[in-house]
């Protein structure tokens, strides 16, 4: 019985958190992805050639975690097949903000493009019973800065 | 010392090849932070201490990685390359890798 309540109050205790925390960071990933739409972001190898640019690796990362609640569903989800959204949100969530972080360095260093981004994603907590629980995304990619614009950005 | 992702740079030529560098790191957390991240397992979201964690472990990665370059001539590290791994629960490993190279 006491296990039930504890595993009830954790239950409700992901769910309103959880989503609390989700939707508060889906909005300041959406602000910020708005703020750095001028700065691309290009997965091609090569980069222009028709000016000198200076060059500097950037990264970003993010650790994230599932809430209880979602993790609950997700082992539900194990046994009858199919989509599991509450995984997909998380991943979503990591790359776009790893993304994000990576952007505002360039940014601060008044980059115009950032070239050859490669993601890379690990699960951190392996070895524990419930295995994924929280995944950690790096975005890495080349800044290329113009030769000729001295310093810096203001973020 | 230019550590770059990319295999070629515009107006720069590579004089001479050196080889694989590489650099690694692994580290583990202490025990408040475990606890912390027991907690956000039940809520969710951003587990800063780890972030900060494999953040710094990757510095010092390529940390290693440019003494390494910079001990056989190298002024450019291209084509680098970051792999993670996690040995064991509470640590993890941190690889970075790259061909050092000297340009013109």
């Amino acid at each position: 019985m006491t296990n039930l309540i504890i595993f009830l109050v954790l239950m409700t205790l992901g769910y309103l958190a959880g989503q609390m925390a989700e939707r508060k960071h889906y909005k300041s990933i959406i602000q910020r992805e708005k703020r750095f739409s001028g700065l691309p972001i290009i997965a091609s190898r090569f980069p222009p050639t028709d000016k000198l640019f200076n060059q500097c690796l950037v990264t970003g990362n993010t650790v994230i975690s599932v809430d209880y609640f979602k993790r609950f569903i997700a082992a539900l989800r194990n046994l009858l097949g199919g989509r599991v959204t509450s995984y997909e949100s998380l991943l979503d969530r990591a790359r776009r903000e790893s993304l994000l972080r990576m952007q505002a360095q360039a940014y601060a260093m008044g980059a115009e493009y950032v070239f050859n981004v490669k993601y890379e994603t690990a699960s951190i907590s392996k070895g524990r019973k419930n295995a994924i629980g929280s995944v950690e995304v790096l975005a890495y990619g080349t800044a290329l800065i113009a030769s000729d614009s001295g310093t810096g950005r203001e973020i | 010392m230019l550590i770059s992702n990319m295999e070629i740079l515009p107006g720069k030529e590579v004089k001479t090849h050196l080889g694989l560098v590489q650099g690694s790191s692994v580290r583990a957390k202490h025990v408040g932070r475990d606890i912390m991240a027991g907690l956000k397992n039940i809520f969710g979201g951003e587990l800063k201490g780890y972030t900060e964690l494999l953040q710094e472990s990757r510095e010092e990665a390529m940390e290693r990685m440019t003494q390494q370059a910079q001990s056989i001539g190298a002024n450019a590290i291209l084509n680098v390359r970051f792999s993670t791994s996690s040995v064991a629960q509470g640590a993890a490993e941190i690889y970075v890798y790259g061909s050092a190279v000297i340009l013109e």
